[in-house]
This record gives structure tokens, C-alpha cells and sequence, in this order.
């Protein structure tokens, strides 16, 4: 489409202004983070100050930070090796080898995706209670590795089908027995779907608040609920809950941003692209 | 070819297998429990009670608002991500000078995680006192608002609707930029105007990203939680206590295990309605790759 150059001029400083409005809370959060506790709750706010880096200490030494972050990760890593160890093997099954019920089987994981969790609450919260799985990593291992299964058996199978056939047949013909189709045909092909459902499975885990916020108190808190321990005093840790927002949400937003393209395939269960 | 086959259900059963227990276990307990007396205060009163914990939860006022907030919360957020992401994709769809960094920007808040979002929004942005909307509208001479204190339920939508707004973008513009350009140049060329291009082009390419977009919003918004808890708790009063929250109330607050659970059984119900919606919608797209393959 060819456009006038004034029109263009005009596009980017209004599409350059909607950016930049839905992304000042981060960035307001990120400034504040590095403002005394004075500066940040200052009226009129203050653009230009003294940074320092006060809250990140301070946050550091809290002793409950390393541990929930270090929760985060053991249970975002874990939750997602799991669900691709289970999921690897039904996606390449559903995929190259369809049977009758293979459309109803993937239909149906959809939906146990879309079980609300306020649903089962009680449930889960009393049998992890009754099994001791409350305020463990395991648990949430579990439950994150369950509700982002379909997703990722999704992923998995709409990467597989893209892969061309011509070259696993021409492997098949020539005789290269099935390990070796696998580990030297097949998986490195499916390396860069394999790394995006990745990224997209960590991101799900990692932002996971509802099963956080309910079934932890301290040992296996993450950092979703660790930000939630600073909403009771109000108004006085502005600084410090911004530090700690910015810790918690910057290597999400790397990733995030890194994978945006196929996050929408996983995102909408493939039916975008 | 036969052990293929057969190996092949056996590299499906695991998946399959924990599914089941995942799904049905948990809601046969909770269908189970809605039918019976069971607080963890009173062990002694336990036992079945029939329909009593659905016809307390019905002629529960609290259940009717926190039926009436989730409907408000869900259509504001919905309304404010279909048509504001549609609006979005189509600019951020033309060419601009640093586009892709612009880009980067606007999906940003849907990496931030809730309890994030919800505790920078409160205290930082809408902070009657404090908050950098204050400043703004008190100078330009609008007043300030004290947004939680007057409008709980709407801040409560604001914030939600900032994470979900990328979201709506991102997939909306993914469906735009496939769409073919010469099915554009065709249309320009017979004479269409941008208007006309957009209704007659790109509106029936988006429709069914569009739907996609509303039915899995639409599940995740019905049981929005940790945006409630980490700012309102559900108040003042019931003024945001949704559905999730009013069975956190009742469940884990209260220790009504009965009542708890009939509202998890409506809940599922209603989350069933929609899923069945997008069920059908995506295996539609299900058979069209089907074809292609």
C-alpha cells in the first residue's frame, strides 16, 4: 500500500504513542525501583532523581526472596520437563500415527485446559492436604505440569505436522531404523518447536498465580506470591515492591519477548498462526 | 506396521491417563461434596443433605453480585480487547519507523505476571494521593479520583484489561499479516477504499481469530482471582467478589466445604458453555489442516 509520507509521519507518532502509554507502568515501575521510598511516593512524581539501588538490596535481603525465586524456577523448569516427557511421545503418536479417536483425543486434552481451577479448588486443596502435597514444590510441579499439558501436546502436534514428510520417508526408505530416525531426523528438526513450547510453557508456570496464591504459604512459595506479601502495607514499600516487581518479571518479559511469534500458536491451541 | 500402531498408544496412554485422573477425580469430589453437608468447623454435622447447599447458594444474595460483578468484569474486559486490539492490529499493521520496537512495547504487559500488575496499577498508578493518574488529572484540572475507593470493580476491569489487551493484539495482528497482499492489491485496484478493504478483506479474515480471541478470554476472565486478592479482597463490601472469589470466600475462608463446591459446580457449567463454543470452533480449524497435510 503506498501512503503519503505526512501519513506515515502520522501512523508512527500515534502508534509510537499507544506503545509507549500501555508500557509506562512498567516503565514507571522499573524508575521507581531505583527511587528512595520519599521519591517514589513524591507528588508531583519525580522523572529525574538519584537512583539507587537501596530496594534491590534491601529486597535481596530479605531471606524469603532467594527462596521464592529459586521456587519459581524449580517449579516452572520442572512443571515443563515433565509435560514434555509425557507429551513428546502422544504428540509424535497423534501425529504419525492417527487412529480413529486421535481428533477426539486432542479435543478432549483441550478441554480438561478449559476445567476452571475455582472449580476444583476444594478438591485438590483437601487431597493435597490429605497427601501432604500442600505448600510443596511437588504439588505444584504437578498441577502445572497437568494444566499446561494440553497445551503443549497441541504445540508438539502442530509442529510435527509441519515437518516435511518427504524427509522422514526418504530416512524410512533408506533403511535407518526407528532410534535413529528419531534422535537424528526427527529431533533436530523439531529443535525450534521444541524450544518455543518451551518458552511458552515456562511463561505459563511462571506468571501462574490462582493454585500459587491457594495452595502455598511459605516453604514453596513462588514469586507470584511473594509480590502478593507486599499488598498488605499499603503505600509505604512503593519502591521496594517495585524493585521486586522488576525482578520478578524481567526474565518472563525476555522471553516473552523473544518467542512472541509462536506464543500465538500455542496461545490460541494452533488455530492462529 | 502393526507394533507401530500398537506403540503408539502406548506413547499416548501416559498423557492420556493423568488427564483423566486430573479431570475427573477432582470434579466427582466436587459433585459429590455439593450435595453434602461438610465444613471443616463442625465435623460432627457432616453427611448428605441433598440440594440444600445449591438452594442456599440461590437465595444467597452475594451469589447474584458476584454473578452480576463476573458479568460486568468479563464484558468490560472483552469489549476493551476486541475492539481496542482490533483497532491496535490494523495500526500496528501498517509501516512505521521502529515498528518492531513499538511492537515489543504494546505485548509487554501480558508477560507481567497478576500480582505484579495488579500491585503496580493500585499504588502506583491510580493512587489517589500518590499515583501518577492523580497528578495528571489534577493538573489539567479534572479532579482526582479515588479510583478503588469509588470504583472498585471498574479499576479492578482496567487492570485486568491491560493484560488482556496485548493479548487480543498480538493474535489479531498475527491473523492480519497472513492475510495475502494481493488479495489486497486486487481489492484496491477494483476500487475499494480503506474502509471498504477493511469490511470486505480483512474483517471475514479476522472473524474467526476474533472468536478465538473472545472464547478463551472469556475463560480465563470468568476466574480471575489473584488481581482480587492481592488489591480488594473481594470489598468493599461484596463490590468485586466475582464468582472465583466468592468460592474462595466460602470454601477456604469459611470452611464450607458444601457450599463451596455447588459454586465450583456452577462455575464448571459456565465455563462449559463457552468451552463447548470454542471446542467446535477450533476443530473446524482442526480438519482444515487435516486436508492440507
Amino acid at each position: 500500500m503506498r501512503k503519503s509520507a505526512a501519513g506515515r509521519i502520522v501512523i508512527g507518532v500515534v502508534a509510537w504513542g499507544v506503545a509507549l502509554a500501555l508500557f509506562f507502568p512498567i516503565l514507571w515501575m522499573f524508575l521507581a525501583g531505583f527511587k528512595t521510598e520519599i521519591d517514589a511516593v513524591a507528588t508531583p512524581p519525580k522523572l529525574f532523581f538519584e537512583p539507587t539501588l537501596e530496594n534491590y538490596r534491601a529486597v535481596h535481603a530479605r531471606a524469603d526472596y532467594f527462596k521464592c525465586a529459586l521456587n519459581s524456577v524449580v517449579i516452572s523448569l520442572g512443571a515443563t520437563l515433565v509435560a514434555f516427557v509425557l507429551a513428546l511421545p502422544a504428540a509424535y503418536a497423534l501425529a504419525f500415527f492417527p487412529g480413529r479417536h486421535s481428533r477426539k483425543t486432542l479435543l478432549w486434552m483441550l478441554s480438561t485446559r478449559m476445567l476452571p481451577p475455582v472449580g476444583v479448588l476444594m478438591p485438590v486443596y483437601l487431597l493435597s492436604n490429605k497427601l501432604g502435597f500442600l505448600d510443596t514444590r511437588f504439588g505444584l510441579v504437578a498441577i502445572n505440569a497437568l494444566t499446561n499439558l494440553p497445551i503443549v501436546v497441541w504445540m508438539f502436534f502442530s509442529f510435527f505436522r509441519e515437518l516435511p514428510r518427504e524427509i522422514l520417508e526418504a530416512a524410512r526408505v533408506d533403511g535407518v531404523r526407528w532410534r535413529q530416525e528419531v534422535v537424528h531426523v526427527l529431533l533436530p528438526l523439531m529443535l525450534p518447536g521444541i524450544g518455543s513450547t518451551a518458552l511458552l510453557s515456562l511463561i505459563l508456570c511462571w506468571n501462574e498465580a490462582f493454585w500459587s496464591l491457594n495452595l502455598t504459604a511459605s516453604d514453596a512459595a513462588p514469586l507470584t506470591a511473594f509480590i502478593a506479601s507486599f499488598s498488605a502495607p499499603e503505600g509505604l514499600f512503593w519502591a521496594k515492591l517495585s524493585a521486586a516487581s522488576t525482578l520478578a518479571i524481567a526474565p518472563i518479559l525476555v522471553i516473552g519477548w523473544l518467542s512472541q511469534r509462536h506464543l500465538v500458536r500455542g496461545l490460541t491451541f494452533g488455530a492462529v498462526k | 506396521m502393526m507394533w507401530r500402531v500398537r506403540g503408539a498408544r502406548l506413547f499416548l496412554s501416559p498423557s492420556v491417563f493423568v488427564l483423566f485422573l486430573w479431570m475427573v477425580v477432582p470434579l466427582a469430589m466436587t459433585l459429590w461434596f455439593s450435595f453434602q453437608r461438610y465444613n471443616l468447623q463442625n465435623p460432627g454435622r457432616d453427611g448428605f443433605v441433598g440440594l440444600e447447599n445449591y438452594t442456599s447458594l440461590f437465595t444467597d444474595p452475594s451469589l447474584w453480585t458476584a454473578l452480576g460483578n463476573t458479568f460486568c468484569l468479563v464484558s468490560f474486559v472483552l469489549l476493551v480487547s476486541v475492539c481496542g486490539g482490533t483497532l491496535l492490529a490494523l495500526l500496528f499493521d501498517q509501516e512505521f519507523f521502529g515498528r518492531r520496537w513499538a511492537r515489543l512495547l504494546v505485548i509487554a504487559p501480558f508477560f507481567v505476571m497478576p500480582t505484579v500488575s495488579a500491585l503496580i496499577w493500585k499504588n502506583l498508578i491510580l493512587h489517589p494521593v500518590n499515583g501518577v493518574l492523580a497528578f495528571v488529572t489534577r493538573a489539567s484540572g479534572l479532579g482526582v479520583t479515588d479510583w478503588f475507593g469509588q470504583w472498585p470493580l471498574l479499576s479492578i476491569a482496567i487492570i485486568v484489561s491491560w493484560q488482556w489487551l496485548p493479548f487480543a493484539l498480538l493474535i489479531l495482528l498475527t491473523a492480519l499479516q497472513s492475510v495475502d497482499p494481493e488479495q489486497r492489491q486486487a481489492a484496491r485496484l477494483d476500487g475499494a477504499g480503506s474502509l471498504g478493504i477493511f469490511f470486505h478483506v480483512l474483517l471475514p479474515h479476522l472473524r474467526r481469530p476474533l472468536a478465538v480471541v473472545v472464547m478463551i478470554e472469556t475463560i480465563f476472565l470468568l476466574t480471575i482471582f489473584a488481581e482480587i486478592a492481592v488489591t480488594t479482597s473481594g470489598g468493599p463490601g461484596l463490590a468485586t467478589t466475582n464468582l472465583a472469589f466468592l468460592i474462595y470466600i466460602r470454601g477456604l475462608l469459611e470452611t464450607d466445604v458444601g457450599g463451596a463446591s455447588a459454586g465450583g459446580v456452577i462455575a464448571v457449567v459456565f465455563a462449559n458453555v463457552v468451552a463447548i463454543f470454542l471446542v467446535r470452533a477450533l476443530s473446524r480449524s482442526l480438519d482444515v489442516r487435516a486436508r492440507q497435510a
